[in-house]
């Protein structure tokens, strides 16, 4: 008995340790709420993780005297179901384009008033009527990108330019799949030639069937999200299937230059992280307020060299130095973007969807 | 004032924050995405690729409970054994790795596995032939044990501390072997202690998910990774509350027979 | 058995024990290593460096999900600890059915799947408009961890001589007395098994907070929402300055104990 005392002893030392480990952290906190009542209020910003300059929030407060909470969501899944489950009050969340799609057939986003955001000129015009929100009523392009294959040149000696690669036997356990539903179909459909948002069985039948295939072969590594860029980074795969902001930051993070980002010929998905006000957003004029600041071009530069995405902005893309224009995994050219699709929702047929899925992963 | 009341406040509470939420689980399986009653997500849980998952699942945890016990037995056996002085530093260290965040753990033990990782460098090193063992079943199997061995040693050690001295010695002044005096009275009076072991390795490795994804490199699903995709990717939530009802009730049952190997019911639920 | 085969026993134990410490301990080398890296990738060594520790002095969100972390965990153990053992002594006093009713309601939360128990709070706290936050979070941390202390004391409470709490009612204590008296010194090894696991148990939890909390987060879910942009090492430099922390704590604790026994 005497001796399990020891161990509790050790539980209230660690505890008084983290009350003074995180004071400074609670210290912060505190000041910034009162600041708060002097100045211009509050929003609750949704976000993934890690995605937005910290430099920015102090700044917009700074400016505007509106205090920033920044909540995290981990899948815009997640991020859809607080939003929809109701009691959280988010003033400004990030979906990608198919969930903006969801939201505003479902009338849970705010109808955007544009004379409050005189920056939105900045965007890109080809991102300003994007046809998941055909005006851009009620979404602002935030960083965008598209999905391709990463491919390592110490261990593949030919030039990559097809979804044909990831189903060649060549690459024998040499290929990680990006474990996502709509990106994996996605990217097959278009290998297939058929549309990537297609609803008939009979096509995504056949991309099951290949993906099937191309897992019995022994070709697929694994199926993996966020892990993948490490792993590419340590050369534990030839071809990885991936989203472009995570290829940069493998090529950046990555020692030399020997991986290599392309988008292939036969088309794949574009992808948007639009930034949005809910309905029931408690501070709206706060929530536009925002919005305009990340269109203002200084503002969406910083953002852009701090996360490494691509930029939606015109006015930072013109500012450009050569080099960084010359990278067309970070400013994909406009063929690029010709071949590339936006996903639309299929949450109607998602029995269909899952049920694909789940076999593929078995 | 009876004793039996202390138990009112946790009942009330279980009321609350147990049975009441469960039962938003319970109408989600049995209706549709507009809120109707049906049938269908219950009834598609048990087309055969979802009870392949099941299955899978079922046969791991299985194999990783045995493991547990395997190794785990032998450690609280000598933990409890007299002549260790520091048994309960030991133990505490035993404990402690799991007050490290399971993720990032798990995610070393991918960076100790990978094929370039460091056990394939330090075998290289030997002049070994590297191996790859991320992928597998048991890559993940391996990252089970890791994680659950501590939650079979703490219960068993602590019924072999409990037990009382005098019934060994009066074994061996009776002439009993040292095997026999294991085999013929520690074991069978440790067995509550295992019988929770099996109970708290069991249940956790039956539903668990992310140890799949990160050393089975999501190469096949478990139970709990199919569970998880329903509410964070797929949107599907009435199918993911079917298939978690279905779990529930597969575990329910499963302690239930546990239970019933314990001769003296003193297992029924013990620690 | 004589006294070489004892010493070779001896041996083996050391040796078995040692191996499963290896075992146990390898990630966790692994992690203190890549704290020191410089490149920000666990793919790459970048050279040593103390940079994700200075760092940590500027990530204000970890240090504030570290505090989460640690007082949801300190308060869920408290509130469980006492919810758990009293529901365990009267348990016990109670009939065989109601007993058991008891025990097998106790038991669901311990067998449903963490999202499940997560998804189903969320769903009823949005319900009964709790805006999801620290307290509903601590709500679901009590409502895990409580099984675990009911569970450990139970086995100490049936191993205990039943006709000890009847002495000492016959000897004149209130029955309140007699449970603090005779019954809680009897149990105590159990609830302190159930507290040290209760609180294992909070702070490693990832699930269920990540459902409750919409506002507030803890260590666990900054690293998965991390991991998308891939983790930072500054998250392994804190678990290493935890790691260590608690294991000189330990260390000093033991040694003075058995300093005392000594003396």
């Amino acid at each position: 008995m005497k001796k399990w005392g020891k161990v509790i002893l050790a539980i209230v030392l660690v505890a008084a340790m983290t009350v003074l480990l995180a004071s400074c952290g609670e210290k912060k906190t505190a000041d910034e709420g009162q600041t708060t009542a002097k100045a211009g209020g509050t929003i609750t910003v949704f976000n993934w993780d890690d995605y937005i300059d910290p430099a920015v929030l102090d700044l917009f407060k700074e400016e505007t005297g509106i205090t920033v909470k920044y909540v995290i969501f981990t899948t815009v899944e997640e991020m859809y179901a607080k939003v929809t489950a109701g009691g959280g009050a988010y003033d400004v969340i990030f979906p990608s384009d198919y969930i903006i799609e969801r939201m505003i057939k479902e009338d849970r986003l705010l109808k955007l008033d544009k004379s409050l955001i005189p920056n939105y000129a900045n965007i890109s015009e080809w991102l300003q009527s994007p046809d998941y929100d055909p005006n851009a009523e009620y979404s602002i392009p935030y960083m965008w990108g598209t999905v391709g294959l990463l491919y390592n040149t110490d261990l593949v000696d030919e030039e990559i330019t097809s979804w044909s690669s990831i189903f060649d036997p060549k690459y024998q356990n040499n290929v990680f799949m990006l474990a996502s539903y709509r990106d994996c179909l996605g990217s097959t459909l278009c290998y297939l030639g058929y549309d990537l948002n297609t609803r008939d069985p009979k096509e995504l039948g056949e991309a099951k069937d290949l993906l099937i295939q191309q897992k019995k072969d022994g070709i697929v590594k694994g199926y993996l999200v966020d892990e993948t860029k490490d792993k590419m980074i340590g050369g534990e795969a030839a071809i990885a299937m991936m989203w472009s902001g995570d290829a940069l930051y493998a090529i950046s993070e990555g020692e030399g230059d020997n991986l290599v980002y392309v988008v292939p010929e036969e088309g794949s998905n574009v992808w948007v992280d639009g930034a949005c006000i809910p309905a029931n957003s408690a501070n709206p004029a706060g929530a536009h307020a925002f919005i305009d600041f990340l269109c203002r071009e200084d503002i969406a530069r910083m953002n852009m060299d701090y996360i490494y995405y691509s930029t939606p902005n015109q006015a930072v893309i013109d500012h450009m130095t050569e080099e960084e224009l010359a990278d067309e995994t970070l400013v994909p050219p406009q063929d690029v973007i010709d071949r590339c699709t936006f996903f639309h929702d299929v949450s109607e047929y998602i029995d269909l969807y899952e049920s694909v899925w789940v076999e593929i992963l078995g | 004032m009876k004793r039996s009341w202390f138990a009112g406040p946790y009942a009330l509470w279980m009321i609350l924050f147990t049975i009441a939420p469960l039962l938003f689980v319970v109408y989600y399986a049995f209706t549709n995405t507009q809120g109707a009653f049906s049938m269908a997500s219950f009834l598609k849980a048990f087309d055969g690729q979802y009870l392949t998952i099941l299955w899978r699942s079922l046969y791991l945890a299985f194999l990783c409970t045995v493991l547990c016990f395997i190794v785990g037995y032998p450690a609280a056996y000598f933990l409890a054994s007299k002549d260790f002085s520091r048994s309960q530093t030991l133990l505490v260290l035993i404990l402690l790795p799991m007050w490290m965040n399971f993720l990032l753990r798990t995610y070393a033990m991918m960076s100790i596995l990978e094929d370039n990782g460091l056990l394939n460098q330090f075998l290289k090193n030997l002049g070994l032939n590297p191996i790859s063992i991320l992928g597998t079943q048991g890559a993940v199997l391996l990252g089970m044990v890791y994680n659950y061995v501590p939650f079979m040693i703490l219960p068993i050690h602590t019924s072999l501390k409990k037990m009382d001295v005098r019934v060994i010695e009066a074994a061996q002044d009776l002439g009993a072997s040292p095997v026999n005096v294991f085999r013929r009275v520690v074991f069978p009076l440790s067995i509550p202690g295992v019988i929770s072991g099996v109970t708290m390795v069991f249940m956790p490795a039956v539903t668990t998910f992310a140890i799949s994804r990160l050393l089975g490199s999501g190469m096949f699903l478990l139970y709990g990774d199919l569970i998880e995709k329903q509410f964070l990717e797929l949107n599907n939530w009435n199918f993911g509350s079917s298939l978690s009802m279905i779990m529930m009730v597969l575990i329910i049952i499963s302690i239930g027979l546990l239970n019933k190997a314990d001769p003296k019911k003193e297992g029924s639920g013990v620690l | 058995m004589n006294k070489r085969s004892g010493g070779l026993f001896r041996f083996f134990k050391g040796t078995y024990l040692g191996l499963l410490l290896f075992f146990l301990y390898a990630p966790i080398v692994v992690m203190i290593v890549l704290s020191f890296n410089d490149a920000k990738s666990r793919a790459r060594w970048g050279g040593f460096s103390f940079r994700w520790y200075l760092r940590l002095l500027e990530r204000s969100d970890i240090m504030n999900a570290l505090w989460v972390t640690v007082s949801i965990a300190v308060l869920a153990t408290i509130v469980a600890t006492i919810l758990g053992t009293l529901a365990a002594i009267g348990t016990h006093a109670m009939k065989k059915g109601w007993a058991n009713a008891m025990l097998n309601v106790a038991y669901l939360p311990m067998t449903t799947p963490d999202i499940v128990t997560g998804v189903s709070l969320m769903l009823m706290f949005v319900f009964v408009h709790m805006s999801p936050g620290y307290w509903t979070m601590l709500i679901a941390h009590i409502a895990f961890d409580t099984p675990y202390v009911l569970f450990s004391v139970m086995p100490k409470l049936q191993q205990m001589d039943p006709n000890l709490y009847e002495a000492a009612l016959d000897l004149g204590c209130t029955p309140l007395r007699a449970v603090r008296k005779v019954i809680l010194p009897e149990v105590m090894p159990g609830v302190v098994t159930g507290a040290l696991l209760s609180f294992t148990m909070s702070l490693d939890d990832f699930v269920v907070s990540y459902f409750t909390s919409h506002t507030e987060k803890n260590l666990s879910m900054v690293i998965y929402s991390a991991a998308r942009r891939g983790i930072e090492p500054s998250i392994y430099a804190l678990s290493t300055i935890m790691f260590l922390v608690v294991l000189a704590l330990l260390l000093i604790i033991n040694r003075r104990s058995s300093l005392e026994e000594v003396s």
